[in-house]
């Protein structure tokens, strides 16, 4: 008895340490006063100042714009990856592999300032497409990570079945293996939509002037002091992040669910 | 035609984006442009060495270090407790592990609004208790703190997986043999997470000794580490090949205990990786 209660209080001091910063900044969204040591009554103008504020808007439309992108060529390119790369020998497997978890396993920094050296040595002006283009990158190794052990776990042997009884391969693939991996799919696409919504290091360095996503946004602003517009960002990708997980766990509970029966 | 066509795209795009751009940082921090002709030099990497810069580097090591220390005391019995309750629901880990979805950097910011010295939250409920206010912000204990509440879920994920992986039957056995339940923590159930432990070590350190946007908020900007170092010398000194020494550096470390970790974690990088 005495360690269950033990228990509980332990994990409410952790949950306290965890949520109270994060709630404290949703608390103070909707106060009217500037200060953060007094509630000056219940507002809303700083969700109306935040939509109104052209850096902030713009900012949220190239997030969102570069996370939807960069998650759909990566779920299409670690997609066939997958596929292709359960097709190999070991050996070769292996060394794309060990190459694949380079960017999951390095520091964000030196991925991205790779990135940054890279674009600029062959030429291509810091933007918008550079900041796509190593998010697609750091996206692919987390969709292939998705599909890869449904692939493996599946009897491999209907896809044999399928050539033997007359089918082309790219058949076999739209008709027996992708149907099957479709759940992963769509895990491994939200995966890395979310990753991409989150980025700072990677984003940072290989946006350039005048782009900016919204994690470079807040950066700059926390820089130059702190404005409440910064907390109804914050409580609405709050709210953004819990729907986009509860979905993805839900799905997951399901294909749990599923396998089971 | 074969299936194995399908990862060519993707080969071509790894050689081209992961590759290449780690040999240019390869590439920057060995050579330099000596009146126009491309000369390999150990000058960066050298620099790397002197006394400021390894500083830097060693304190990085060490605020890490003790952030990691902190995370493994905080997370170890949390996993316990969590990987106790595993049968009942997963929503439980869930609420542990929601935080760090949430942007790193609103995290980060959260505290400095929390920390404040005059309107902080911290402060004013200090002061309305009449108790002393802490003034930490621009500390190296700010710096700590801000890297314990961003990675602690890094560390309670690796551990809780290989816990709720321990065949209850073991537990049994070692009861049935006779060790009480503090014995059987330390003799069987520790050592058989062990792999969960190294690899969440990995996961709080690598992004806590690299970090530059914690000491920047937290640090006020008074605290350099070498992911400070490593930020200033592209934007804002232009020391390229210097910047690319540091980072050839780091990631040498880190592949080095990568290595080392893959030791004890064999076949489980995946749960390592993946951020569940």
């Amino acid at each position: 008895m005495v360690k269950k209660g033990l228990e509980r209080i332990y994990l409410g001091l952790i949950l306290l340490f965890l949520y109270a910063p994060i709630f404290t900044l949703m608390i103070f969204s909707f106060n009217d006063s500037k200060s953060r040591a007094k509630w000056g009554g219940f507002t809303l103008k700083w969700y109306q100042s935040m939509f109104n504020d052209p850096i902030i808007v713009k900012s949220l439309y190239y997030t969102l714009t570069i996370a939807l992108i960069s998650a759909v060529i990566a779920t299409v390119i670690g997609t066939a990856a997958a596929i292709g790369i359960q097709a190999m020998s070991r050996k070769r497997r292996e060394t794309i592999m060990n190459v694949t978890y380079l960017p999951v396993l390095n520091a964000d920094i030196v991925t991205g300032i790779a990135f940054m050296l890279f674009f600029i040595g062959i030429g291509l002006k810091l933007g918008f497409s550079t900041m796509l283009l190593a998010h697609i990158t750091f996206n692919i190794p987390y969709v292939i990570l998705s599909v890869l052990p449904k692939l493996r776990s599946m009897n491999k042997y209907t896809y044999e079945a399928a050539l033997d009884l007359g089918a082309t391969s790219i058949m076999a693939v739209r008709k027996v293996i992708l149907p099957e991996i479709a759940p992963n799919i769509i895990t491994g696409f939200l995966l890395a939509f979310t990753l991409s919504l989150d980025d700072f290091v990677i984003s940072y360095f290989t946006a350039g002037n005048g782009v900016s996503n919204l994690s470079i946004t807040i950066y700059t602003m926390t820089r130059r002091g702190i404005k409440p517009e910064i907390n109804a960002i914050s409580t609405i990708m709050f709210m953004a992040i819990l729907i986009l997980l509860l979905t993805i766990n839900k799905r997951r509970e399901k294909a749990v669910r599923k396998e089971k029966y | 035609m074969n299936r194995r066509w399908l990862a060519y795209p993707y080969v071509v795009w790894m050689i081209a984006f992961i590759l290449v751009p780690l040999f240019m940082i390869f590439y920057y921090g060995v050579t330099k442009d000596d009146g126009g002709q491309i000369v390999f030099t150990a000058e960066f990497i050298k620099k790397t060495f002197e006394p400021i810069y390894f500083n830097a580097m060693a304190k990085s090591f060490l605020y890490a270090g003790f952030a990691t220390l902190i995370c493994l005391v905080l997370a170890y019995p949390l996993a316990l407790i969590l990987a106790g309750k595993a049968g009942k629901s997963s929503a439980m880990l869930f609420i542990f592990i929601l935080p760090m979805w949430m942007n790193f950097l609103l995290r980060t910011y959260a505290w400095l609004t929390l920390l404040e010295t005059n309107n902080g939250v911290v402060n004013t409920l200090l002061r309305l208790l009449h108790l002393p206010s802490i003034n930490i912000l621009g500390t190296p204990n700010a710096i700590i703190l801000g890297m314990v509440y961003n990675f602690l879920p890094f560390m309670v994920l690796p551990i809780y997986n290989t816990l709720v992986k321990i065949d209850p039957y073991i537990l049994e056995a070692a009861h049935d043999l006779g060790a009480d339940s503090f014995q059987r923590l330390i003799r069987v159930v520790f050592p058989l997470s062990l792999p969960g432990v190294m690899s969440g070590i990995t996961m709080v350190f690598m992004p806590a000794v690299t970090s530059f946007v914690i000491p920047n908020l937290l640090g006020s900007g008074k605290v350099n580490l070498i992911g400070n170092l490593i930020e200033q010398q592209f934007l804002m000194t232009y020391n390229w090949g210097f910047g690319s020494a540091m980072s050839l550096i780091l990631m040498i470390i880190i592949l080095l205990a990568m290595g080392l970790m893959k030791r004890f974690d064999k076949g489980n990088l995946e749960g390592g990786a993946g951020r569940w």
